[in-house]
This record gives C-alpha cells, sequence and structure tokens, in this order.
C-alpha cells in the first residue's frame, strides 16, 4: 500500500467514523449471537424443567425442541443478515474512503 | 467420535460374531464381511477425486496454487468446503448416535458446534482476508517481529493438526474395520496415500474440491435418511417424537435435557472452547486465503453457517429416525437380537443402520463410503494446514527470512507434506489402542486458548506487542494441556488413576485458559516499554486501514 493512500484515509475523520461505526455493529452481533447460545444453556444448567414442558396438552414434542432449532436458524439468519449488510452498505462506504484518497 | 465405544463395539461384534454388512449374519468370528458395495462405492469417489487431482495439478505450479487454489474460489465454494471441513464423520455419526442415545442432548451438543461460525464472520473473515496470505501467521505477525509470532504460531498450529489428526486417523481405521471389513492397518496407509496424492499434487485446489464433493454427498445423504424418516410419519415431527418415547428405554426423558450438562461452569467452559476454537483451527482459517475478497470471504462464511446449522437439523431428525427404526427390529440390529446386547458397532452406528433401514444394502454401501471420504477429506485439509504452518511460517519466513522464492517454497510444502502424511499414519497405528476421545476436544481448546487471543488482540487491538502476544499465546496454549491433562476425561480415563482424582473438576479448561491467554497478552503488552513495542503500535493504524478496507490487500490470483 502506498503511504500516500493511508496518509490520506488516516487523515480523512469518515475512516474512523466508518470503523467505529462497523466496529459496534459486530459487537452488537456478536453478543446476540452469545446470548442466544448462552441463553440456551443457562436454561439448560438451571431451568432444565422448562425445556421439558410439552408444547401442548397431550403432545410429545418439548418447548426445547423449537428453542433449540430456534437458536440453530437464528444463528444463521443473524450471520447472513450480517453478510448482506456488509457486503452493500459497509462496502460502499469503504469503496468511497478509498476512492477519495486515491483521486 | 467415541473410540470406546467403536472399540467396544468391535469386541461385542467379534463375540456375537455378527457382521454389519451382511445384517444378522452370525458364525463369524472376528472377520467382518467384506462390504462390496460400499467399497464399490468408495472406489469411484477415489476415481473421481483422483481425477480432479490430476486436473487440479496442472493449475498448481506456485506456492500461491498449492496454499490458496490461486485465490480464485468463490464463496458460494469455500462455503461447502469450510462446511465440509466441519462436518467431520465424527459430527456425523458422534451426533445422530448422541441423538439416538439421549435424544434432546445431542441437540444441545450439536448447537454448540454452530455458534462459533458467527463469531468468524463478525470479528475474524473480512479481516483474515485482508491481511493474510498464506496463513493465519500472516495475519497474527502483520505488524509484529515475525521469527517469534511465526514459531509460535506454527508451533500451535501444528499442536492443534496433531490432535485433530490422531482422532480423524484412529477413528478412520475403526470405521473401516466396521464398515468395510478391512484390517486397521491397512485402513491407515490406505487413508495416507489417497490423501497425500490429494494434497501432494493437487494442493489446495484438489483438496478444496474433494472437501465440495464430500460436503455435497453427505448433505444429499442425510437429506434422503430425514426425509425418509419424515415420510414414514406424514411428516408429522410430533408423531416421530411420540413413536420415539414410547420404544425407547428413557421414555419421554429423550424430549428434556438430560445429563450431558453437569454443571454450569463445565457448559460455559465446553461452550467457550467450542465457539472460539472454531475461530483459531488453522485449517479453517487457511479456507479464508482461498476467494479473492473480503466480501466473498464473508459470503463463505454465511453459506458454512447455513449448511452446517441445515446439516445438524438433519442429525436431529437422523437420530430419532434411528430410534423408531432401529430399537422396533431388535433381531436385524443389535447384537444377539437383543436390546439388552447393544446396537451392532455400536452406538455411533445408529446413522449408518438407518441407512440401510431405509435406502437398502446399496443407500447403505453409500453412506458408508460418505464417511470415509469425510474422514478423507477432513485429514487432507488437516495435513495441507501443517504443511503451510511448516514451509510458510517456519522455513519461507524463520528460516530464510522472506527471502525463499516460491519454487522454494513449494519444494519444502511438499517435503513437509510427505513427513506429516507418513506421521499421520505412524500416530494413527500407534494410537489404534489408545482412548482418543478428548483430542478434538483439546484441539479446540488450544485453538481457542492460544490462536485465538493473539489473532483477535493483534489485530483489534493497537496497544498488543509482540511479546504480549507471544507469552500470551504460550500461556494459554501450555495451561489449555496442563488443565486438559488433569480433567477426569483424561486424568482418569486416559491415564487410569481411580476415579475421581482428577484434581481439574471440569469438562473444559477452556474458560480459565483462555480467560489467561487474554489477561497475559494485556498484561505484557502495556508492560512492554521497549523502543520494538513503540514501533509496532505506530504501525496499528496502517494495519488497521488495510484490514478495514482491504486496501493492499493480497489480490485473486497474484498472491
Amino acid at each position: 500500500m502506498s503511504q500516500e493512500i493511508s496518509n490520506k484515509i488516516a487523515a480523512n475523520p469518515a475512516f474512523q467514523r466508518f470503523v467505529s461505526k462497523r466496529n459496534s455493529y459486530s459487537v452488537v452481533m456478536t453478543i446476540l449471537g452469545a446470548v442466544a447460545y448462552y441463553g440456551f444453556i443457562l436454561l439448560v444448567a438451571y431451568n432444565p424443567t422448562f425445556l421439558a414442558q410439552k408444547l401442548g396438552a397431550g403432545m410429545t414434542t418439548s418447548i426445547g425442541v423449537p428453542i433449540g432449532l430456534g437458536v440453530i436458524v437464528f444463528t444463521i439468519i443473524i450471520t447472513w443478515i450480517f453478510v448482506r449488510r456488509s457486503n452493500t452498505e459497509f462496502d460502499d462506504e469503504a469503496a468511497a474512503i478509498l476512492k477519495e484518497a486515491t483521486k | 467420535m467415541n473410540i470406546k465405544h467403536i472399540l467396544a463395539a468391535v469386541a461385542a461384534l467379534s463375540v456375537a460374531g455378527g457382521a454389519i454388512a451382511a445384517g444378522a449374519d452370525l458364525g463369524q468370528a472376528q472377520k467382518q464381511a467384506t462390504n462390496w458395495t460400499a467399497i464399490t462405492m468408495f472406489a469411484i469417489f477415489v476415481a473421481a477425486t483422483l481425477w480432479i487431482t490430476k486436473w487440479a495439478a496442472a493449475k498448481t505450479k506456485s506456492a500461491a496454487d498449492f496454499y490458496t487454489a490461486g485465490g480464485g474460489i468463490t464463496g458460494f465454494q469455500n462455503g461447502l468446503a469450510i462446511a465440509g471441513d466441519y462436518m467431520s464423520a465424527a459430527s456425523f455419526l458422534g451426533i445422530s448416535g448422541l441423538v439416538f442415545a439421549n435424544g434432546f442432548d445431542g441437540l444441545i451438543f450439536s448447537i454448540g458446534w454452530l455458534v462459533g461460525w458467527p463469531i468468524i464472520t463478525f470479528l475474524m473473515a473480512e479481516r483474515l482476508r485482508n491481511l493474510g496470505k498464506f496463513t493465519f501467521a500472516d495475519v497474527a505477525a502483520y505488524r509484529f517481529s515475525q521469527t517469534p509470532v511465526r514459531i509460535f504460531a506454527a508451533f500451535s498450529s501444528l499442536i492443534v493438526v496433531a490432535f485433530y489428526m490422531i482422532a480423524q486417523m484412529v477413528g478412520a481405521g475403526q470405521l473401516i474395520k466396521i464398515l468395510f471389513g478391512m484390517e486397521y492397518i491397512y485402513a491407515e496407509i490406505l487413508v495416507g496415500i489417497i490423501m497425500l496424492a490429494y494434497v501432494l499434487f493437487g494442493g489446495m485446489t484438489a483438496t478444496t474440491w474433494v472437501q465440495i464433493i464430500k460436503a455435497v454427498m453427505l448433505l444429499g445423504g442425510a437429506t434422503f435418511m430425514a426425509l425418509a424418516v419424515l415420510v414414514q410419519f406424514g411428516f408429522s415431527p410430533e408423531a416421530l417424537f411420540t413413536k420415539a418415547t414410547e420404544i425407547h428405554s428413557k421414555k419421554d426423558a429423550i424430549m428434556a435435557p438430560g445429563a450431558l450438562i453437569k454443571d454450569p461452569i463445565s457448559a460455559i467452559s465446553v461452550g467457550m472452547a467450542l465457539m472460539f476454537g472454531t475461530a483459531g483451527l488453522p485449517h479453517i482459517l487457511m479456507r479464508f486465503f482461498t476467494v479473492p475478497n473480503a466480501k466473498e470471504a464473508r459470503k463463505s462464511v454465511a453459506w458454512a453457517t447455513t449448511w452446517i446449522g441445515y446439516f445438524y437439523i438433519l442429525t436431529f431428525i437422523i437420530g430419532f429416525g434411528a430410534i423408531t427404526n432401529l430399537i422396533a427390529n431388535p433381531g436385524e440390529y443389535y447384537v444377539g437380537g437383543e436390546l439388552a446386547g447393544g446396537l451392532k458397532g455400536g452406538g455411533n452406528m445408529a446413522a449408518v443402520h438407518l441407512s440401510g433401514a431405509v435406502g437398502g444394502n446399496l443407500f447403505l454401501g453409500f453412506i458408508s463410503a460418505v464417511a470415509f471420504a469425510t474422514i478423507l477429506a477432513v485429514v487432507a485439509g488437516l495435513t495441507l494446514a501443517g504443511a503451510s504452518a511448516v514451509s510458510h511460517d517456519l522455513y519461507a519466513s524463520v528460516i530464510r527470512k522472506g527471502q525463499a522464492s516460491s519454487a522454494e517454497e513449494l519444494r519444502v510444502s511438499k517435503m513437509a507434506t510427505v513427513a506429516l502424511g507418513i506421521l499421520a499414519i505412524v500416530l494413527g497405528i500407534a494410537f489404534e489402542k489408545e482412548n482418543v476421545a478428548y483430542m478434538v476436544m483439546l484441539a479446540f481448546t488450544i485453538a481457542c486458548s492460544g490462536n485465538f487471543p493473539v489473532l483477535f488482540m493483534s489485530v483489534l487491538w493497537k496497544d498488543c506487542t509482540t511479546r504480549g502476544a507471544v507469552v500470551g499465546g504460550f500461556v494459554g496454549l501450555v495451561l489449555a494441556t496442563v488443565l486438559t491433562i488433569g480433567s477426569a476425561s483424561v486424568w482418569e480415563a486416559v491415564m487410569h488413576n481411580p476415579k475421581g482424582s482428577a484434581w481439574f473438576p471440569y469438562n473444559s479448561a477452556a474458560l480459565f485458559s483462555m480467560t489467561a491467554a487474554f489477561f497475559t497478552i494485556w498484561l505484557v503488552s502495556i508492560l512492554d516499554k521497549s523502543a520494538q513495542a513503540t514501533k509496532e503500535r505506530e504501525l496499528y493504524l496502517d494495519q488497521q486501514i488495510r484490514s478495514e478496507t482491504g486496501v493492499g490487500a493480497a489480490g485473486a490470483s497474484a498472491h
């Protein structure tokens, strides 16, 4: 990377704004993923009877099954939400900052 | 994979004289019937993959081709390959076996293996791609002094690869013994040689395509099995669960959390090892360098997460399908024809038996071949990761100080590949009778306590220094190993100390060793007042610009 471009990006206040915006988004999504997983695990550890409850009277399926499968689906969904926003909005902003530095 | 179960099963099998392939064929002792359907299917797979290797070999000319397939893999393809690396035979047979034995607990376990993926997506994927070239050490050592960081990274990578590999090789030998009726030692040599052909001649291109084909076969086969089970119950999961609770010995308990989680500390610690260990596995991390840019890198993890999550949902259905199909028919699937005799081949064979139950002998052969192919592909990926640690980190960066030509580096990586291939065979044979169940977990614990903190802090914390990263990384690595040795799974199960004598009371060291690694990196870094440390902190801005925008990142084909 040429030092000149690098210096220009460093001097651009939009760059630090961009980095902190995207990083806080990453952190929020990470916390979301961790809360879903550890919430589930702590439920298993401290309140297994809740997960063992039946979905309805006379049913075999326990609440734990949709919750467990829900954690899997939730994990997949937040990953795609993050990737979509990164691949469009954030990539465009990064490209704009880059363009400004190279012109 | 629970090798103890398999070993016990093999012993049980020889006593009962049953043979998996030939169903309830009694009268043979020791020797398994040769399963020709499975062998034929497997031979077709090998022939197809070797043909791909030949094609890939023509394209593998430089070190970049060898390590990263020239950066020409798309996000979707790479997602399948990553999923393939992760969906080992252990997770397929082990998790469906766990669901078969305990029901809901199997689901808890499989969720743990999935949740590391968003972490990689949110925090690592893009930065890895933008900063790295061939190995994760490229990223960790970006602004640091090369020699110490590379030595740490290579050391840690090789340890992780070795433990992971032993578990795979021993699993392979036992599995092939049961599925194909082949001698253990021949199975080891066969796996070693075919794997070597892929890596040596086809490099990353062949390794990736073998992984993609296997992933498609595994996902296709598992989908078919899950659908076949659901069809039996008119696509009503409720009907499936009702039937399962009626005939399972644990009755309704299989719908609730059971004994898997003993105490909350262990639960959190195991969760951390799985969650952050995934982001420190060298054979997974190297896949981020095979795609052209950060956009594709992100897409690959999103696809990988999708396939792996989908796969775990399938294994849950397959496990319950095994309950309803196999327990109802003990004459066919149980030793001595009675439930008390235990499942033929052990609990991990539930999915294999189910494949025969729903798809006949041909499909059983297909699933057996897929299980073998799975091990082969995972071992190939591990070997490539180990070889790049030796040739790129140790040889090119530490010994030759970055002065080695691409051709020289390529030659060394091929030599390292052969050495690792031979080592894999030797270790596989040496550990045949050992209990290796703890090894995959140990690999994850070391990855999350050594590689992950070093990678994370070097990329995201400005004040991190070489000294901090290396000392902290080694503290994590050593603590992870020592505490694991002190836990019941090694101290009692492997070292045969009396029950209850294990001095580390939890299932996983990760909570302690990873925390210690992060703390040490922080402490040593802030105490580091050397001129080198000041220089490294100043370089952070440059690194940040590249990691966040991709400017100057290694290109697609011209690394």
